[in-house]
């Protein structure tokens, strides 16, 4: 008789990143103390340690970055956009010699699996400054209109769930346009910024261009605010988004905002079955569900419900949870214990609504912050779990019997960032992609990004488009 | 645990005639390509090591279809390669034997000899290997000839042309005489030539046909072609013996075969199989690796893992 | 050690075909000078180096290489092709003095004039490195067609293009017409200077160490003329850029060239100081337009 194949542990060697005891504020090229020496931990979602302490940056810290990049924006903007290029191409091709560390660093800071950070976040991280490093010197093409110029100052705040990711994708575009940028990761991810601030430095980016601030959200609103920012891009929450763009009424600020989703998965009775169970796997379990594209509400098609289900069960029950750092790991840990209760409370809620809840036998770490995946069945328009975004490894199984129903049903959210089609048949992907209310439309495959493909949102999934052509726009003056 | 005996399962209609076969065919599920790859390759990134490796490696020897197909074969080739399967490292006998020695009908008696008394098995590819053109009494009288011979195993080739014409009901019948004149004592594996299939689609259509008409072992490829096992062609067919035993309760087996050299890519694959068919197919009952090279890699690999440093080829055997 | 006491090593300069650097299967080569004011004003320059001349038949196999590879080339993701473009301009930075003196020697340029040749050609591989994946963006889209149909324009790379290098610009202007033709997934047979191909010559061994494709780029040195005879009136080129033609050769080409209907690049004025702008790339483009219906949801029709 067949025996088990128990894959031993794999975990990537932490001796590739150096994580210092504390950091400082990146500021006009150097890493400085908070002006009032406040402090904050950073933790391993995965074990609870303390990876580091970090400089917590206030209202004051956010005067001195917004100085510095004014400061630097004369003479950043006035290079030839050739320059500039080589500066991001440099940034580039050192992300890519130093992929190994940051993916650890990431995995460390995030909770999120190796795998990932070393096979996803990193590699568009790097391919991000690449294609931004050649639009630099090419601007008159963009079709904006002959020599577009830039914003100015950029404030930047971005999330714990890419924390790199997303910090390529704000500052590529902010620099090869021209701008300069003051960014703020989010309080429990703020290391892999800080050690893009060291890249900066050995791509020899002059002092200033590119500001990090450590901190909470109040240094985020302090940042949104100042009257010396010209450009403000956010991604998270769609609450802080709407009271960011309350905060730049009646301003000259250009905002963009990616926000929150519930992306609906629409699986037909023609799908290629054994890759829609795929698809439907990275579409809500891809970052343990922690991302706002994620394909959170499946609508399947009565008539192949059961079938998908099984089929579906059966593959969850091979998802390996645990140690983010193990190579084998495809479930990490949740990024923290504010993310684990949100995500706690709405299963429960769910429970009570009279959903059924599955999860497969997972055994869960007795340290840290963790979640099993879950599946929620007989879910109807009505429940909360079918409206709310959860931002975790939570499934809604939603059920439709035509493509109209299938289109008003995914439609009907405040969101509108993502979607999947599956289905064989050519012209109803199209025909379903045109009726859909969201920024991006996957057929056949799900959670697939690019630095050349524009990502944004729909309704109060936010405005303004990132990666592309297109994302050149929220940082250029047209 | 099911067992190989197929004929009336909750399929068996579907054989009926040649235009409810194509209909069950084409009503399979499509396979996105891109899709499928990449979970090929997703899998192919599972981190095997230590106590892992170890096992992984002697499931793999013990998996080998040890494989001699060439027209240059002789009685002593085969011989060398019959002591081979039956002790594949000499200097370390708690090496497992492989699963099987692969030959032509006609070295089968030479083979059997030399595997006398092992517990390895002879398979021979019949039906006018690997082309497969020829007509059914020709094929069918290759076959009788290997088992008579003592084939424990005939590894037949479909009729690609039948297949790709749309004449499955010829390819069904044939599989189906094939499978009769191997009688009760030989397993029958059905190779489908992945290659010249060509399409995903219509490797899962010939999966379920093959299986359909009674296959033991369904096969990728001869081996002689420019592309053989692929991650994502066995894996396709894993999802297919798989899906096949949950609707009847027969278990099929799989065997990829050509191309596999490497003990990295021989743990890819048996990754693929925990993964995609289950613990129940890791077994050389179940699975096999159509190999020659590879059985060497997967020596000098086990030699590493129990000395600690890198072995050589002049330390296995060269047969 | 002084100089004069130590006997340099001459470099063999060789063609580049296939990712190898043969010699001319004719077994030919002709001699290249220096060209400073001085050796013109003496009428000859001081020897440089040997220089294979090529035959027709280096210039077919030449084909068939750049055939060959055009399959992976142009099937390589425009991201792949752009690292790959960034990797020359890498290499070329490393080698830097070494070029700042061929194309002193070559041009009769002065150090610091010959440096910024150099120094701009290294920066236009980076310009066109970039290039690889936004083209499409720019010249491709969706097309809003009267009807129930999803239409898409992308550009395509035609195929294997000669290339006849600028006779003048013989480094500058080489990677000037070179970078735009593969950036986009061309694969090249680039015919050198004729009096200064020892630049090319030497690029073709930064091309080798830059993972760029064998056959991808191929660079043939000898008369343009000769050469260019058989590329022009070749079935199996796909399009020619006459860069390096003089008035009557490029005449010539072009009704050879008709006989495929070959893309045709005439011989235009360029300054390649200047930053280029896109045409360079589109002529040797195709633009594929594929249509699909998009269908309505249900035969009842929606009002979603």
């Amino acid at each position: 008789m067949a025996s088990v194949f128990e894959y031993a542990p794999a975990p990537e060697s932490r001796s590739v990143v150096d994580i210092a005891p504390s950091y400082g504020l990146f500021i006009d090229g150097e890493f400085v103390e908070a002006a009032d020496g406040k402090v904050f931990k950073t933790v391993s979602p995965s074990t609870e340690e303390v990876l580091s302490e970090v400089a917590q940056a206030g209202a004051e810290d956010v005067e001195r970055a917004v100085k510095a990049a004014r400061k630097a924006f004369g003479k950043w903007s006035a290079l030839p956009g050739s320059e500039r290029a080589k500066y991001l191409f440099r940034i580039a091709r050192i992300i890519q010699e130093r992929s190994r560390e940051l993916a650890v660093l990431e995995t460390l800071d995030n909770g999120k699996p190796i795998k990932e950070t070393r096979d996803a976040d990193l590699p568009l991280v790097a391919a991000h400054f690449f294609y931004y490093a050649g639009w630099a010197d090419k601007l008159d093409h963009a079709g904006f209109g002959a020599d577009p110029k830039p914003l100015g100052v950029a404030g930047q705040v971005i999330p714990w769930n890419f924390p790199l990711l997303m910090l390529a994708w704000k500052i590529a575009p902010a620099l090869a346009t021209g701008n300069t940028v003051v960014l703020k990761p989010a309080e429990t991810t703020p290391l892999s910024a800080l050690f893009f601030a060291d890249i900066c430095r050995q791509a020899g980016l002059p002092k200033g261009v590119v500001n990090i601030l450590p901190g909470y959200g109040d240094a985020g609103a302090a940042l949104v605010a100042h009257p010396d920012v010209n450009k403000v891009a956010f991604t998270g929450s769609t609450a802080v988004g709407k009271e960011i763009a309350r905060t730049v009424a009646g301003t000259r600020k250009k905002l963009t905002l990616e926000l929150g989703g519930k992306g609906a998965n629409i699986v037909f009775d023609d799908a290629p079955i054994d890759q829609a169970v795929e698809g439907i796997v990275t579409g809500i379990f891809f970052n343990q569900g922690q991302v706002c594209c994620a394909g959170s509400r499946l609508l399947v098609q009565e008539s192949v419900q059961d079938e998908l289900l099984d089929s579906l069960k059966r593959r969850l029950s091979t998802l390996r949870l645990g140690d983010p750092l193990d190579k084998n790991t495809d479930i990490g840990a949740i990024n923290s214990a504010e993310q684990l209760a949100r995500i706690t409370a709405l299963t429960e809620r769910g429970e009570a609504e009279g959903a059924e809840r599955w999860s497969p036998a997972c055994e869960l770490p007795s340290s840290g912050y963790w979640f099993a995946p879950t599946l929620f069945t007989n879910v109807t328009q009505a429940h909360t779990i079918a409206r709310d975004e959860i931002f975790g490894p939570v499934l809604s199984v939603l059920t439709f019997r035509t493509p109209d129903e299938a289109v008003a049903k995914a439609n009907n959210t405040q969101y509108g960032l993502s979607a999947g089609i599956w289905t064989e048949k050519g012209s109803r992907i199209l025909a379903v992609a045109n009726k859909l209310r969201a920024g991006v439309v996957w057929s056949n495959t799900f959670n697939k990004f690019d630095p050349t493909s524009p990502f944004g949102g729909y309704k109060e999934s936010g405005f303004g488009r990132e990666g592309g052509r297109h994302g050149l726009e929220a940082y250029l003056d047209v | 645990m099911p067992t190989t005996a197929p004929t009336a399962h909750a399929l068996a209609d579907v054989t009926a005639s040649d235009s409810t076969l194509r209909r069950f065919l084409h009503g399979l599920p499509g396979v996105d390509a891109v899709g499928l790859e990449a979970r090929a390759a997703s899998l192919g990134t599972r981190s095997i090591k230590t106590t892992a490796k170890a096992y992984a490696i002697d499931l793999a020897i013990s998996m080998v279809d040890l494989t001699t197909l060439e027209g240059a074969d002789t009685p002593g080739k085969v011989r060398a390669l019959g002591a081979k399967a039956v002790r594949p490292d000499p200097t370390d006998r708690t090496t497992p034997a492989t699963a099987a020695v692969c030959v032509y009908p006609d070295m089968v008696a030479v083979a059997k000899e030399a595997v006398a008394g092992s517990g390895v098995k002879v398979a021979s590819v019949a039906t006018a290997f690997p082309a497969g053109r020829a007509a059914l009494e020709v094929k069918l009288a290759d076959v009788r000839d290997a088992v008579a011979a003592g084939a424990d195993e005939i590894d037949m080739v479909i009729d690609r042309g039948a297949f790709l014409a749309g004449k499955y009901l010829k390819v069904y019948d044939e599989i189906v005489a094939v499978k009769e004149a191997c009688g009760t004592s030989a397993r029958l594996k059905v190779i489908f030539e992945t290659g010249e299939l060509s399409t995903y689609d219509n490797i899962r259509r010939a999966s379920w046909l093959g299986m359909l008409a009674g296959a033991d072992f369904i096969k990728t490829s001869t081996g002689k072609v420019a592309v053989n096992a692929t991650p994502a062609n066995t894996l396709l067919m894993l999802e297919a013996v798989r899906d096949f035993r949950a609707q009847t309760g027969v278990q099929v087996g799989v065997k990829p075969a050509g191309g596999i050299r490497t003990t990295k890519d021989a743990v890819k694959f048996l990754v693929l199989v925990n993964e995609t068919a289950g613990a129940d197919w890791l077994d050389n009952h179940w699975f096999r690796f159509g190999a020659s090279s590879l059985l060497n890699d997967l020596l000098m690999q086990r030699q590493k893992l129990a000395t600690g440093r890198y072995s050589g080829p002049d330390y296995v055997t060269v047969d | 050690m002084s100089d004069e006491q130590r006997l340099s090593v001459f470099k063999t300069y060789k063609l580049y075909v296939g990712g190898k650097f043969p010699r001319s299967e004719s077994g030919r080569v002709y001699e290249v000078t220096a060209r400073t004011s001085a050796a013109e004003a003496a009428g000859k320059g001081k020897w440089l180096a040997n220089a294979p001349q090529s035959s027709r038949k280096d210039a077919r196999d030449a084909v068939v290489a750049a055939r060959k590879a055009f399959g992976g080339w142009s099937g390589a993701t425009a991201y792949n092709r752009g690292q790959v473009l960034y990797r020359v301009a890498e290499m070329l930075e490393g080698r830097r003095e070494q070029f700042v003196r061929e194309v002193a020697d070559a041009e009769g340029l002065s150090k610091s004039k010959a440096a910024a040749v150099v120094d701009a050609a290294i920066d236009r591989w980076v310009w066109y490195a970039g290039w690889t994946d936004k083209i499409a963006q720019v010249i491709g889209g969706a097309n809003p067609v009267a009807g129930p149909f999803f239409n898409l324009s992308s550009p395509e790379p035609t195929g294997v293009v000669a290339v006849l290098a600028p006779q003048e610009s013989s480094f500058l202007g080489l990677v000037s017409v070179v970078a735009p033709v593969i950036a986009t997934g061309n694969t090249a047979v680039v015919v050198a200077s004729e009096k200064a191909p020892l630049p090319a010559l030497s690029l073709g061994e930064v091309l080798a160490t830059s993972d760029v494709p064998g056959g991808v780029v191929n660079i043939l040195s000898g008369r343009t003329a000769e050469i260019a005879a058989p590329l022009a009136a070749h079935q199996d080129v796909n399009a020619i850029d006459l860069a390096g033609a003089d008035e009557t050769l490029a005449k010539e080409l072009e009704i050879a060239a008709a006989d495929n209907l070959k893309r045709v690049l005439r011989p235009q004025a360029v300054d390649y100081f200047r930053t280029p702008d896109t045409d360079r790339m589109t002529a040797f483009l195709e633009t594929k337009t594929v249509w699909h219906p998009t269908g309505s949801l249900g035969a009842s029709g929606s009002s979603y």
